[in-house]
């Protein structure tokens, strides 16, 4: 990886001022945490609703739109982020129109993963419960999801890495930011929209700063990744 | 304070703001993000930044969406035709007229008559051309195809001028790359290519550029020096005021000997009476009016070191008149 | 739902003045010219190149991923499974502009020198394979898609095929079925359904990815664009909004690009239910497995 020599306390450290992407560090952060606050429970919530109440028209028409909504390329969502929040709503660049953004591409995969991961707890299991006389939203809530877990947790963190990585949408929602943050109304940094300008740009040393912002992406969703495998396996031992 | 445009001068407006923001006014927060001119356009449009910055004069059409929006010239840019022929050096020459052929395919082969007729001294290869142009829309893309409409009459009245055009189809391949990185990788990466970039991202990475025929019949090559030399003849009288119109401002052809052909102006842009945007304050206008103060002085001394050219004093001067007619709620404001 | 009724909605109203201007000429045209006063906006050519990116994306990333997922959940030992499992996760992880600068500076080179040009010289005689290839082109631009979805593909299948019921592989042993006859007869088919989302996922990220498009499929636009090799440069529907978008100026051209994004959106909708109608076709001929 060409970015290892860029990367000093320094650089992680300190905002753009100071040579760093420091500010782009922690929006991103930032940004993971927002939309998985926003995304994940309504992202698990509709894959729930398909997979275990979904057996009439209404939900067909849902997982037709979800699937569409998968495709739908993330710079189409920034433009309707960017037209309903940015210029309608608040006015500002702003880090809440991002997350809200990244939310939008967040919720149909989590959903589409749910859906499939609970589709393939047997029935069996489901029956087992339901015949103890257990509710049917306790069954799916107790049983089925914790059957379906490691599914989940794939799916779920697979969007996550997906998001992490967006850049697109962020162009036209946070806008970027050379300070630290500022409030969820005000323009903010990210670490992929650090390296898509950075790279970009002819000075050398740009460039080299767009490399390490990369490396430093990469290892933050894995440690992401590795920290929720090793949380999912320590409850599962329990 | 937030501002938002062109990508051309973001290197050196992040390094005036990391300057000023140490040594002059250490409270001072300036954000510029290069989203591209269009965007910035847009964006002074809807006051969603604070400034905004275009490779482009406002259009007619544009002004009236910013009513009372002015232009400050901040620094000036150059684009180069830089190539990939095997064993042929910088300082290829071509005249507009000829470099207009090549990406409107009337010339399709490097040693055509019209390009070996130039280059005497070369043995130009019998090998197609292939083109390569911006894909995303780009204020560079705008200055190179003014050049082009200003050389040569079919360019003009079959593509014309823009930030995106539609570019002719070269029989050796035309091919869209993102960015001057795009333009840049795919020119070095690609045998009897041709290509335009900006002179700094060309100047930074030792591109082979070609020396372009100037209205005095020089060749001239691309370099900060031939590049002053066009803004310091072709800006050197009748340029507007900063609330009027500059779509018809032109460094192109400059008329000075040594002066490089294709270059322009790039520009700031923000109202005049600064309480339209939303959420301004006297405190932000009055820091705001510093900053813009100071990147049309101390900045320029940042200049060079990055491959830009400085402004010449006649600019700096309408400059000044611009920023001290910037009000708050009517009120002038302290530009120190 | 109400985040696709949102986007439609903007992007219907966005496109009227594109859409009245043109008509259907907007969705059958060829040529496309931003230039202000010459505007003439056609968006066939990004719809084909959008169709034979992602068929090739799908033709390359699926069949390879399906391997990886079988490979990690039938075969591999233990001591492999975990970390070739992170590994292709990682992927993942990867931003796409990564991809997209990776491929411009390394991967076409690849591309170029072992595969598109003996192709080109000993096939060249087959239409698809036509032109003289620069490593920027159709083909670039499907693989490095093909290489993007593996990661989703791969991941989803996995988990997939770790759920089918160990009682199914045990009863096709029983009877005598050999590995390949287990995986290919009882597994696929139990994971059907679940191995079609993980495609779809698949599909989605191909057919609506941007950055790293955009730096390899060469950007042609208007009538060049129109894919008839694969070794020639062309443009999806997403990679024209983004390289267009942020510096339109002309209200008709921004109309134009939104129109775009329209058109996109009725595809998408085009190939879900072609998608849907497949499968329920599957699984009737098929029967027995899930659902």
């Amino acid at each position: 990886m060409r970015g290892a020599p860029q990367i000093s306390l320094n650089f992680l450290t300190q905002s753009t001022s100071g040579g760093g992407i420091g500010p782009a560090i922690q929006g991103t952060l930032i940004l993971i945490g927002l939309t998985s606050l926003i995304g994940i429970p309504l992202g698990i919530l509709s894959g729930v609703y398909l997979a275990e109440f979904g057996n009439n028209k209404y939900a067909a028409t849902m997982r037709t739109v979800n699937d569409i909504l998968t495709e739908f390329p993330s710079i189409v969502v920034g433009i309707t982020v960017y037209g309903v929040i940015v210029i309608a709503l608040i006015g500002e660049y702003s880090a809440i129109a991002g997350a809200i953004a990244l939310s939008f591409i967040l919720i149909p995969i989590v959903a589409r993963t749910t859906e499939e991961s609970l589709k393939l707890v047997p029935n069996n299991v489901r029956e087992a419960s339901l015949a103890l006389g257990v509710h049917k939203w306790r069954t799916t809530l107790s049983v089925v999801l914790p059957a379906a877990k490691s599914g989940l947790v794939t799916g779920t963190l697979l969007a996550v890495a997906r998001i992490a990585g967006e850049t697109a949408p962020l162009i036209m929602t946070i806008l970027g930011n050379r300070y630290f943050f500022q409030g969820l109304t005000q323009p903010m940094a990210a670490l992929p929209l650090e390296i898509w300008r950075d790279s970009l740009q002819p000075q050398v040393s740009l460039q080299a700063q767009g490399w390490g912002a990369a490396l430093i992406l990469i290892l933050i969703v894995l440690s992401l990744n590795i920290a929720v495998r090793i949380a999912s396996i320590g409850r599962l031992k329990k | 304070m937030n501002g938002a445009g062109a990508t051309f001068p973001y290197p050196l407006l992040n390094s005036i703001i990391t300057k000023y923001s140490t040594n002059v006014k250490p409270n001072a927060k300036i954000n510029y993000q290069p989203i591209g001119s269009g965007g910035g356009i847009s964006d002074l449009k809807t006051k969603t930044v604070d400034f905004a910055a275009s490779d482009a004069p406002l259009s007619a059409s544009d002004a009236a969406g910013a009513p009372n929006a002015v232009h400050i010239p901040e620094t000036i840019g150059a684009v180069t035709l830089a190539y990939n022929l095997p064993g042929v050096p910088s300082g290829l020459h071509l005249t507009g007229k000829v470099i207009a052929d090549i990406f409107q395919v009337t010339i399709t082969t490097w040693n055509d008559p019209a390009i070996q007729s130039l280059n005497t001294n070369v043995t130009l290869p019998s090998k197609a051309i292939v083109t390569v142009h911006r894909s995303d829309g780009s204020g560079t893309t705008f200055i190179f195809t003014g050049y082009l409409s200003a050389s040569s009459s079919s360019w003009n009245s079959s593509v014309g001028q823009g930030k995106t055009v539609a570019w002719p189809n070269a029989p050796g391949g035309a091919i869209g790359s993102n960015g001057n990185t795009g333009v840049a990788s795919t020119v070095n990466g690609t045998q009897y290519a041709i290509g335009y970039v900006e002179l700094a991202y060309a100047l930074q990475n030792g591109m082979t550029v070609a020396a372009v025929q100037n209205p005095a019949g020089n060749w001239i090559r691309p370099t900060l020096e031939s590049t002053q030399l066009a803004v310091q003849s072709g800006a050197a009288s009748g340029l507007p005021a900063g609330n009027e119109s500059w779509t018809s401002v032109s460094l192109l052809n400059a008329p000075d000997a040594n002066a490089y052909p294709i270059a322009s102006f790039t520009y700031l842009l923000t109202y005049k009476e600064l309480n339209v945007i939303p959420g301004m304050t006297q405190e932000r206008a009055t820091a705001l009016v510093q900053f813009l103060w100071y990147v049309v002085h101390d900045g320029q001394d940042l200049a060079p070191g990055l491959a830009y050219a400085k402004l010449p004093s006649n600019v700096v001067q309408i400059d000044e008149a611009t920023i001290r007619s910037l009000t708050f709620n009517g009120q002038q404001l302290p530009t120190t | 739902m109400i985040i696709l009724l949102i986007t439609g909605y903007t992007l219907t109203t966005g496109s009227v003045p594109v859409l009245q201007r043109f008509g259907s000429n907007f969705f059958f045209g060829t040529a496309w010219n931003p230039v202000e006063g010459r505007e003439l906006f056609g968006a066939l050519p990004y719809v084909m190149g959008t169709l034979v990116t992602s068929g090739i994306a799908l033709l390359i990333g699926v069949p390879l991923s399906l391997g990886i997922a079988i490979f990690l959940v039938e075969m591999a030992p233990r001591a492999l499974r975990v970390p070739v499992g992170y590994l292709v996760e990682l992927l993942a992880a990867v931003p796409s502009v990564i991809y997209g600068l990776w491929g411009l500076f390394i991967f076409r080179y690849w591309m170029l020198h072992y595969i598109e040009t003996p192709i080109s010289t000993y096939l060249g005689w087959i239409p698809i394979f036509s032109g003289t290839p620069f490593g920027l082109d159709i083909f670039t631009a499907g693989t490095i898609l093909a290489i993007m979805i593996i990661p989703t593909v791969a991941s989803i299948s996995k988990e997939v095929i770790s759920a089918v019921p160990n009682s199914i592989r045990e009863g096709a042993y029983s009877i005598g079925a050999t590995k390949w006859e287990v995986i290919r007869y009882w597994i696929l088919s139990y994971g059907r359904s679940g191995i079609f989302g993980a495609v779809i996922l698949g599909l989605g990220r191909a057919v609506g990815e941007t950055m790293a498009v955009s730096m390899l499929i060469g950007n042609a636009t208007g009538p060049a664009a129109i894919p008839t090799s694969l070794f020639k440069p062309s443009q999806t529907m997403a990679s024209l909004i983004a390289n267009g978008f942020l510096e339109a100026t002309g209200s008709l051209e921004v109309a134009a690009y939104i129109g775009v994004g329209l058109i996109l959106l009725l595809l998408s909708l085009l190939i879900n239910v072609v998608a849907h109608v497949m499968v329920s076709r599957l699984l009737k001929v098929k029967g027995g497995a899930i659902e």
